[in-house]
């Protein structure tokens, strides 16, 4: 069985997040990157499939070669090799750009599941999973909170905002997965001491035979083109309550002002 | 005449009420536009839904009243849409942006060779096209997007970013969906169903107040108090993370960078210090109260209203003040 894990390089969220004002993207120098944190889930998905059945797992990251620190920090976690997707032509896709670019390098290998986190911490979109699985016809198994695969069968609980859907369905599969899944171990010396010397295959957009025109800013189907930093909020007001629960009447105070009671 | 077509999220009692404020935002759309609105209604029969949907503007229903819909994930509902477009002329779609229906967005746009812009919180048009405002880097920055010319956009909708707005509507002229689900749409089957949430407290994501709970409540009782504060006020219960984590409170109501994003009118935060990863997903409430003993959490930098103190002092306290002014 093989599994592939799709990562991603994103700012820390405690870091600053700079607009480049020419290019209208996301200045990825301008503040300390990272592995994306819902991407931790996703790979502990994948090591516990590895432990259970001695499933290849193979990280693929869509970035510039400085975003190699992010392959091996995933890779540290036990994986087995990575994937690298690299081309100036790339930048400033939007989300469908950047799914075409993982559906083209997926297309490429033989494999029996992706897991995706459910979501980037910095664009927040969701869409990526379920237009890879559209651009590959494969079923998009979503928000899984529950993963168990048996054969060629996959079930998963995706969730929902009322609690969960059960689903059933057959491998191959893209799955993304929330946070409720798992708890994620921390990579230990061994694993990062081994991720040095793991596998890495850095593929161009014409390796995969996809046109630079279908991506990148140019080609976005969604383009922002105006940004304002929010206002500055104004300071509220703060009470100390004394311990008898006094402060409580000056909140209810407030909350009938704003009428919210 | 062509149609923006706002997709209605529903649950058995009828349209959500995301789905009554995409019909606010696509009615100012369409008088800019001059187009008509239209919805679609996918999935099992609710009372009254159609007259629901006339009262706040849907001037056509599509609909597919099927268990298809929601027996299979995603697809059907993709294939149901991709009718719709194909057999009339639409401009544009909204729908929630809620996590299921962005994945029908995401598959639809692929199949129409469409743009999406998700979360939105506010709709306008600009020289004859429709601008998306969003909030991004958990609200500190707003942008404003388009989709390009020539692509089908889909809009996602953030809940509260519209008002409910009733008009005097008639009925809305009802269109049948009729199609064959391709074989790939029934690839994924929802065997079950699982219902945890309670029916009489809203979603976080879409309640007009939320109160979460963290590190600060101690234990998972202290969730019970923060529920007895939200049924007093209507609201709904979120947490942070590190209450989630330890197994307080379900994972599905953590608010923050790794979970849900929310933007109530009012957020009530007790025991939560409000680290960067928590502001990412609350900073957009319109109002802030934080209730934590540290007067040096950063949560009060963000509060319109602070309290300094024990929140098991000021909680219950609250819960009784609200009570009594309530009647």
């Amino acid at each position: 069985m093989k599994v592939i894990v799709p990562v991603k390089r994103v700012p820390d969220t405690a870091g600053d997040k700079v607009i480049d004002e020419s290019s209208l993207t996301l200045d990825r120098d301008a503040g300390d990157a990272v592995l994306c944190p819902v991407n931790e889930f996703a790979i502990e998905e994948a090591v516990k499939l590895k432990e259970s059945t001695g499933a290849e797992v193979i990280v693929l990251l869509v970035g510039p070669e400085s975003a190699q620190t992010t392959i091996r920090k995933a890779l540290s976690y036990g994986l087995d090799g990575a994937i690298q997707v690299t081309d100036d032509a790339i930048a400033g896709s939007d989300a469908l750009g950047t799914a075409r670019v993982l559906a083209a390098a997926l297309r490429d290998e033989e494999f029996d599941l992706v897991i995706f986190g459910n979501q980037s911490t910095d664009a927040r979109t969701s869409l990526v999973p379920a237009a890879v699985a559209e651009l590959l016809d494969l079923p998009s198994l979503t928000y899984a909170r529950f993963l168990a695969v048996d054969g060629d069968a996959v079930t998963v609980h995706r969730e929902h905002e009322e609690g969960w859907d059960v689903v059933e369905s057959t491998l191959p599969a893209i799955v993304s997965v929330v946070e409720a899944i798992n708890e994620p171990r921390y990579p230990n010396f061994k694993g990062i001491m081994a991720a040095k010397n793991k596998p890495l295959a850095v593929k161009s957009l014409a390796d995969l035979g996809v046109e630079p025109s279908e991506v990148g800013s140019g080609d976005a189907a969604a383009t922002m083109y105006e940004f304002t930093p929010r206002p500055p909020k104004e300071a509220g007001t703060i009470v100390e309550d004394d311990g008898d629960g006094a402060a409580a009447s000056d909140l209810a105070d407030w909350m009938e002002q704003q009428k919210f009671i | 005449m062509s149609q923006i077509l706002v997709l209605i999220d529903h649950n058995d009692d009828g349209p959500r009420k995301v789905s009554l404020q995409m019909l606010t935002a696509a009615r100012r759309l369409a008088a800019e536009t001059g187009d008509t609105v239209a919805a679609a209604w996918l999935g099992d029969d609710a009372d009254d839904a159609e007259e629901a949907l006339g009262a706040h503007g849907a001037e056509v229903l599509y609909w597919w009243d099927s268990e298809d819909a929601d027996g299979y994930v995603t697809l059907p509902k993709v294939e149901a849409l991709q009718t719709i477009i194909a057999e009339h002329d639409v401009s544009a779609l909204l729908f929630a942006s809620s996590n299921h229906t962005k994945d029908v967005a995401a598959r639809l746009a692929i199949r129409l060779d469409g743009g999406v812009i998700t979360d939105a919180t506010d709709l306008v048009v600009e020289d004859g096209r429709i601008v998306a405002t969003k909030e991004v880097f958990g609200g500190a920055t707003i942008t404003k997007s388009r989709v390009a010319e020539g692509k089908f956009p889909l809009f996602g909708v953030s809940p509260n970013a519209f008002p409910v707005e009733p008009v005097d509507g008639d009925l809305p002229e009802l269109v049948d969906i009729d199609f064959d689900l391709s074989e790939a749409a029934t690839a994924a089957v929802v065997t079950d169903v699982e219902k945890q949430a309670s029916a009489d407290r809203p979603d976080i994501g879409e309640a007009a107040i939320v109160v979460a709970g963290g590190r600060g409540l101690g234990n998972e009782d202290g969730f019970e108090l923060m529920e007895e504060l939200a049924d007093v006020l209507g609201a709904g219960v979120g947490a942070s993370r590190a209450a989630t984590d330890a197994g307080w409170y379900p994972h599905r109501y953590q608010i923050g960078q790794t979970g849900r994003t929310i933007s109530p009118m009012l957020y009530i935060g007790s025991g939560i210090s409000g680290a960067i990863q928590h502001r990412a997903g609350m900073q957009t409430s319109q109002h802030i109260v934080a209730i934590n003993k540290d007067p040096e959490a950063p949560i009060f930098q963000i509060a319109d209203f602070g309290v300094v103190g024990d929140l098991y002092d000021v909680v219950p306290a609250l819960v009784e003040e609200l009570g009594e002014r309530k009647g």
